[in-house]
């Protein structure tokens, strides 16, 4: 029934003079406008305006300034302290994702009751809005009032007063929505693992460690990998949780100050210099982590 | 016959031509949200009234004003025939064209002898020319637990521990004293409710009383002179007394703005909360304080010099040099500076500029804080106007929010590097 109906819709096609290079780009063209004029465009006209030293809130006449709001940047060291409290909250956020989402993939990855229903309740966090789990956490590091003191009998511990655990607990409210999407990532892969190599470990009298280092780890990698790239750009790039948990210049990550800059400073030339620096750091660790993971893919 | 068709086919035409054209006189203030904007709808009902020409005031929270406001700004959008924008907008407002010179208007009304003499300083002239009406006049104050002051246990006992009777703090040292005798966490009863947001400009303007109480200033605003100023003893001194205050402030208090500081006292935390007036009619209501009766309010207390200044707060209103209805907003400022309806907005809530009224004896006590209100606004001062301002804020929340919240380094050493980046960015526009 299908093939018949593909044929008479070929045949309607062919009926009104269109060739399949008309149908695909009847298709495509709309996309391939609206991501010029949406994305493209901007992002060759703020290239622009990071050569100079324009500012949208006043009137004066724009400047071309060659490098120098890239150099400016580069040299200020409160820009380097926005890229390194961004870095420590990636490398402890990201972690922390794999480490609890893998472990929890690992532990449904075997036959338990209710697997399904566990699995959806512990989705649960990642499809909320990161600004009600931002209020909803500083509600939970709450000194006064906050279950989470009162659980770990912390007294009145100032989780997001503190500057230097204010990062941490963003990263610990970070780590229980994301870790999520590790695990299914995990799981699938984890499922993915032929069953027979297992069976062999076993007849060889394989150590469990062994089985986990030498099967299960080399075979999950790639999709682990995956995960870890779009946990990273999504963390490099995080505003909402750092901006609504903690006023702390401990937790002013690269994302937050480049938002100050363009909206309420208004240095828009200067905002855009930076934002090519962002995106050139996010290109750059992609890229590190693809070529990992084609070497792993090619093990 | 047919002629007759036609002629009811015009005349039915020009009705509803005429019909749309009386409908497209509406006007659009865009404000913060928070009540007085509330009072301003409540009072330009009045004129939609009088004048059949439609105002709303469109409101957005305060943490998006501004960035919504200049985004509308910097498009050149109409969406908003006048703004009641922050008195530190004054400079990126009338250099960047995007507010009506109203200098003529200004003169012409006579309105710096009609409005109180800050306001007019601070809302509406920048650069010697008038950009702005003073509309809503507000300054940092305080609010207090009169029931625990006057508590004589608690009389007695601070009495024994200071040498001198528990009351209204008339300066930061006893400020400081009362902050501490009440602070008592065990009890979950703190001393004091102080400005720590470092989103906006919060923090800065708690930090800003207690500095120009102390004599101290953030630079000279005609020279962009600052260093020797902004870092000068008065204002080390005031910004270690305002972190000392911030040990005394119930948990979790490193980021807080107006509603927080309410809370303290509504919620039985703090026995004194710095606030701005305006958001003090929210305490006086029972409805929403349960300890309404037992609040007290008072003017920002001196500093150790005898000098006694506040923070100013507050907005002016301006035309939007984009609106397609700049004469209707310029008969609608007519209709808003005349004296009854000064008046009318006064008994609104609204906290009216205009001397008359806030000399008059009804104003001063109309409620319990206007008196303390208008003590306030001949004595406020104010944080730069200039268009960078915002950069200005940045590097103020950056070098001093570590100090004050994080107990990170020194006073001395957070005004040295503030010099330094202000020096920086006067420099970098050509102030200098």
């Amino acid at each position: 029934m299908a093939v018949i109906a593909r044929l008479e819709s070929d045949t309607r096609a062919a009926a009104r003079g269109w060739s399949d290079l008309t149908i695909r780009n009847i298709f495509i063209l709309p996309t391939l406008a609206f991501l010029i004029v949406f994305n493209i465009f901007p992002l060759i006209y703020s290239l622009g305006y990071s050569f100079t030293d324009f500012r949208a809130s006043v009137n004066d006449p724009v400047n071309f300034v060659g490098l120098q709001n890239y150099r400016e940047l580069l040299n200020d060291p409160n820009i380097w302290r926005n890229f390194t409290v961004t870095a420590q909250y990636v490398i402890v956020s990201v972690g922390g994702q794999v480490i609890v989402g893998f472990g929890l993939a690992l532990l449904l990855n075997r036959k338990i009751p209710f697997k399904g229903l566990i699995t959806t309740l512990l989705l649960l966090p990642m499809m909320m809005s990161m600004a009600v789990v931002g209020l909803f956490w500083k509600l939970l590091y709450d000194p006064s009032w906050g279950i989470i003191n009162y659980a770990l009998g912390l007294g009145s511990f100032d989780w997001l007063s503190d500057p230097d655990v204010a990062l941490y607990a963003v990263a610990i409210t970070d780590i229980w929505m994301w870790a999520p999407f590790v695990m299914l990532l995990s799981l699938a892969g984890l499922s993915a693992v032929p069953q027979h190599l297992y069976e062999a470990a076993a007849i060889d009298r394989a150590g469990t460690w062994y089985t986990f280092t030498r099967i299960t780890l080399p075979l999950v990698a790639p999709i682990l990998i995956i995960a870890i790239i779009f946990r990273t750009m999504e963390a490099f790039k995080s505003f909402d949780l750092p901006f609504i948990m903690s006023g702390q210049p401990t937790t002013e990550m690269i994302s937050i100050r480049l938002y100050k800059m363009a909206f309420q400073e208004w240095q828009t030339g200067r905002s855009s210099a930076l934002a090519y620096i962002v995106l050139i750091v996010v290109l750059a660790i992609t890229n590190i982590y693809v070529k990992y993971l084609n070497k792993v893919k090619e093990r | 016959m047919l002629k007759k068709k036609w002629t009811a086919l015009l005349a039915g035409a020009a009705m509803a031509f005429t019909v749309n054209a009386a409908a497209a006189t509406e006007l659009t203030i865009f404000w913060a949200e928070w009540d007085p904007a509330n009072y301003l709808q409540e009072l330009v009902n009045e004129y939609t009234a009088e004048t059949g020409v439609t105002v709303t005031v469109e409101t957005t929270p305060w943490s998006d004003f501004q960035t919504k406001a200049f985004t509308e700004f910097n498009a050149k959008g109409d969406a908003y025939d006048m703004v009641v924008g922050d008195s530190q907008w004054l400079g990126a407002g009338s250099t960047g064209g995007h507010y009506v010179d109203l200098t003529d208007f200004f003169n012409e009304h006579k309105l710096a002898e009609v409005m109180a003499p800050a306001t007019v300083k601070y809302y509406a002239e920048y650069d010697g020319k008038y950009w702005a009406i003073p509309a809503e006049g507000d300054a940092a104050g305080w609010a207090y637990r009169k029931d625990w002051f006057e508590d004589p246990k608690e009389m007695e006992a601070f009495k024994a521990k200071y040498g001198y009777d528990l009351g209204v703090p008339e300066d930061y040292k006893q400020l400081r004293d009362i902050a501490e005798f009440f602070y008592r966490p065990d009890d979950k009863k703190y001393g004091i409710a102080i400005y720590t947001d470092n989103s906006y400009d919060a923090m800065a303007m708690g930090i800003e009383s207690a500095v120009f109480s102390y004599g101290g200033d953030l630079g000279d605003y005609s020279t962009y002179k600052v260093d020797g100023i902004i870092n000068s003893p008065e204002n080390i001194a005031a910004v270690e007394m305002y972190k000392e205050l911030y040990g005394f402030t119930p948990p979790n208090w490193g980021k807080v703005f107006f509603q927080e500081d309410n809370q303290a006292i509504t919620e039985n935390l703090a026995a004194m909360s710095m606030n701005f007036f305006a958001f003090f009619p929210a305490l006086d209501n029972p409805a929403l304080n349960p300890n309404a009766a037992n609040t007290g309010y008072f003017a920002n207390p001196k500093g150790p010099s005898g000098a006694q200044h506040a923070a100013l707060g507050g907005q002016g209103i301006s035309i939007v040099s984009y609106s397609q209805n700049k004469e209707e907003a310029m008969k609608f400022l007519e209709w808003f500076i005349r004296d009854d309806v000064q008046q009318k907005w006064a008994d609104l809530g609204g906290y009216t500029c205009s001397q008359a009224v806030l000399k008059s004896e009804a104003f001063r006590n109309a409620t319990p804080y206007n008196e303390a209100f208008y003590q306030s606004m001949f004595m406020v001062k104010d944080f730069w106007a200039v268009p960078e301002y915002a950069e200005l804020l940045t590097a103020m929340n950056n070098r001093l929010y570590p100090y004050v919240v994080g107990g990170e380094g020194t006073a001395k050493e957070a005004l040295d590097g503030l010099a330094a980046d202000w020096n920086a960015t006067f420099k970098k526009y050509g102030r200098m």
